[in-house]
């Protein structure tokens, strides 16, 4: 089980979810919550994490003020996107990708399949 | 040698069309998915072989009688800086063909493959955070969207397949299996390697229609490949209907490699998985 990644993904749930930044000691008593992973952390491991995720772009760091807060680079949705743009082909395209994720094969070619189905 | 030359090269030119070209859309292929996955290899292989050869040999026509005479002659022009006596402008030249050609077809497969890495491993970092591990199924993830989605992603460590909440509405038990018995086919049999090389190959000669076409019937093959799989453990029913539902619903299970790594699956190609599984 890959335990960094899923705390990664606690940490990004509970910036997700909170539209206001948030430093990491209120991450690290978020995390300890029974509604989030309910698991006791360092303050360093939160940290480690943290200072992970901002790495690969998907926290922004504030770092006016101290302790430092963070937040979500953008919405999760946002990523959804991106994932199931990815997922669905066409990597040029955006709007090629969106149109065929309603319609990847039409109508009429559905029909057919239908038929190869049901005449077995 | 020169007529070694001439040999390689008429190879090599029926490598790269007509062969090709009989051997896209074979139904014997379609039946046996192994052996048109093999000979697809070896078509690309020894087409590319024989290219390169035929050119060292004709390059080293000039100055040489037989091979060691010419490795002689070529080592002696990298060290000393020597033309071997009789080599000509077209020697040269189609040596240096050969030397282009060799590292033009390895860089590029470098290239590939340290991109397809790349793509890899920030897909796997966007479903770490965005998809829950599914609790009875390991190395199996769950994304929450309506559309039916199913694909794998292949590593060197770790393969994870990804499946959507849609996909899990839409499926009965039986053709759940049959979607991931065939993305464990792919992951098992190392299906990304031998597609990769063809990627490579595609992007390589992307002027030749044989190095395309040769990429989407091998995807094909793969699928067919991955469906063979699954038949052992599902029964044909269950899997052409997963198929079916899949594709209706927007999104293909064939899908199981990155955007670029793997071309869209035509309906046409759809309908051939299907035919055969009638």
């Amino acid at each position: 089980m890959n335990s960094l990644g899923e705390l990664e993904r606690s940490v990004m749930d509970l910036l997700w979810a909170n539209s206001e930044s948030l430093s990491a000691y209120d991450l690290q008593a978020a995390l300890a919550s029974p509604e989030s992973s309910g698991r006791e952390l360092a303050a360093t491991t939160v940290l480690t994490v943290l200072s992970r995720l901002e790495k690969k772009n998907f926290v922004v760091r504030e770092r006016e003020v101290r302790p430092h807060r963070y937040r979500a680079a953008s919405v999760r949705a946002e990523h959804m996107a991106d994932l199931m743009h990815e997922v669905l082909g066409g990597a040029n395209d955006r709007t090629a990708v969106l149109e065929r994720f309603v319609g990847q094969v039409t109508n009429e070619e559905a029909e057919t399949l239908r038929r190869i189905l049901a005449g077995r | 040698m020169v007529a070694a030359a001439i040999t390689l090269g008429l190879i090599a030119i029926l490598l790269a069309w007509p062969l090709p070209a009989l051997l896209a859309g074979a139904t014997w292929a379609y039946r046996r998915p192994t052996l048109g996955l093999l000979v697809w290899q070896l078509v690309a292989l020894v087409g590319g072989f024989s290219m390169i050869v035929s050119l060292v040999l004709l390059g080293a026509a000039t100055f040489a009688t037989d091979l060691p005479d010419a490795a002689t002659g070529m080592w002696r022009f990298v060290t000393h800086n020597e033309l071997p006596e009789g080599s000509s402008v077209w020697s040269l030249l189609a040596l240096s063909g050969a030397l282009f050609l060799t590292a033009h077809l390895l860089l590029n497969l470098l290239v590939t493959v340290v991109y397809a890495e790349r793509e890899r491993a920030r897909h796997s970092q966007l479903i770490t955070l965005l998809s829950e591990p599914m609790s009875d199924r390991p190395g199996t993830r769950v994304i929450n969207t309506p559309a039916p989605v199913a694909y794998c992603l292949p590593g060197a460590l770790t393969s994870i397949t990804v499946l959507s909440a849609g996909l899990l509405q839409l499926l009965d038990e039986e053709e759940l299996q049959a979607v991931i018995e065939h993305e464990r086919a792919h992951v098992r049999l190392r299906h990304d390697i031998v597609l990769i090389f063809f990627t490579a190959w595609k992007v390589s000669l992307p002027w030749l229609p044989t190095a395309r076409n040769a990429s989407r019937e091998v995807a094909l093959l793969l699928e067919m490949h991955a469906d063979d799989n699954a038949l052992v453990h599902v029964g044909r029913g269950s899997l052409a209907r997963a198929i079916t539902i899949v594709s209706e619903g927007g999104a293909l299970p064939q899908r199981s490699e990155l955007s670029s790594a793997m071309p869209e699956s035509t309906p046409k190609e759809l309908r051939a998985r299907l035919l055969r599984l009638a």
